[in-house]
């Protein structure tokens, strides 16, 4: 299915978060995500299905003011 | 100084962006002396998983984490930065931007306080980045925070404090509540005069991490806010609008060629 990842049209195979961010590289990093604008916890990433078109953010540490 | 129940030494808060390179922003947050520092949450790319360094380098610095929702515009996308960040960087401290315009990165008090009572409602300890406006800031204490962080100047303008008047009503009106100046410190004397006032802190990125030696810059800050601290604790003169004779009067010699006759 295609996802929007990052702003980022992307295909992936997995069908859930946890699986999408284990195919598209994403180690053990420090990492939050959000599914279309919604905060999900990483706890919740295995039991989050991905469809179609859906909006994923993956998002780490960066320097801030 | 006490922040949401955490005892700090130094009264300057650091942003950790912008700075030439990561020595440099490990330098300049030792030579600062400060023990908070800001940092964001931003879109990891596919593909450099692992690459980015900034973690592992903020955490060793050993200071404590204030993520911010820097960007947002909205009350709903800094909620979900907020809780995003919270996981990340396993603090319920979060620096609260809503910005309501574009050009001058103004806060949107509205949205602000809107986002406040959520994430304060969630357990969140909230630093809002507000204006000097009264009514918005107890608004904001309404809403369950327990810090303000009034602007001085737009972010990143370096114009020091724009309203130091009303700044002055601002502490003058919150006696007990912990107030930081964030956003458009440029220099150290307008740190300076921040903690004159009596604000508790100053918050400050740019005028570090753009200065020409930003580890000298950083401990220049350090310096002034704790001169600036120190003054306000030992209370300033009051001004005058004649000048007074400093040196003592009485005694004078009569040095006049004729004298007094």
């Amino acid at each position: 299915m295609r996802i929007d990842l990052n702003g980022a049209a992307t295909e992936i195979v997995a069908r859930t978060l946890a699986d999408a961010l284990a195919e598209l590289g994403y180690g053990g990093n420090a990492l939050a995500t959000a599914l279309n604008g919604q905060f999900v916890p990483a706890a919740l990433r295995a039991d989050t299905p991905l469809r179609d078109g859906d909006r994923v953010e993956v998002l780490a540490p960066m320097q801030g003011g | 100084m006490r922040l949401y129940d955490v005892d700090l030494g130094s009264r300057l808060l650091l942003g950790t962006a912008q700075y030439p390179s990561p020595q440099v922003l490990t330098d300049a947050i030792a030579a600062s002396g400060c023990e908070v520092i800001t940092v964001s949450l931003r879109r990891e790319s596919v593909g450099v998983a692992g690459t980015n360094g900034f973690w592992p380098l903020v955490q060793a610095t050993g200071a404590r984490i204030l993520p911010n929702t820097a960007g947002c515009h909205s009350a709903q996308e800094a909620v979900t930065t907020a809780r995003m960040a919270r996981e990340v960087f396993g603090t319920d401290w979060i620096k609260l931007e809503v910005i309501g315009n574009a050009d001058t990165l103004q806060p949107d008090p509205f949205a602000l306080v809107e986002a406040a009572r959520i994430l304060c409602a969630e357990g969140f300890e909230v630093f809002p980045y507000t204006t000097e406006d009264l009514i918005v800031a107890e608004r904001l204490l309404d809403a369950g925070c327990r810090v303000l962080m009034p602007w001085g100047a737009p972010i990143g303008s370096g114009r020091g404090l724009r309203q130091p008047d009303a700044l002055a009503s601002m502490r003058g009106y919150f006696p007990d509540v912990p107030l930081i100046v964030d956003a458009g410190i440029g220099a150290p004397s307008q740190a300076a005069q921040a903690m004159e006032l009596g604000f508790d802190a100053v918050l400050l990125n740019t005028a570090v991490a753009r200065a020409g030696d930003p580890v000298a810059m950083a401990r220049a800050f350090g310096q002034a806010v704790a001169a600036g601290r120190l003054a306000h604790e030992a209370g300033l003169m009051p001004p005058r609008d004649m000048a007074v004779p400093s040196t003592p009067v009485l005694g004078m010699a009569d040095l006049r060629p004729g004298g007094l006759a």
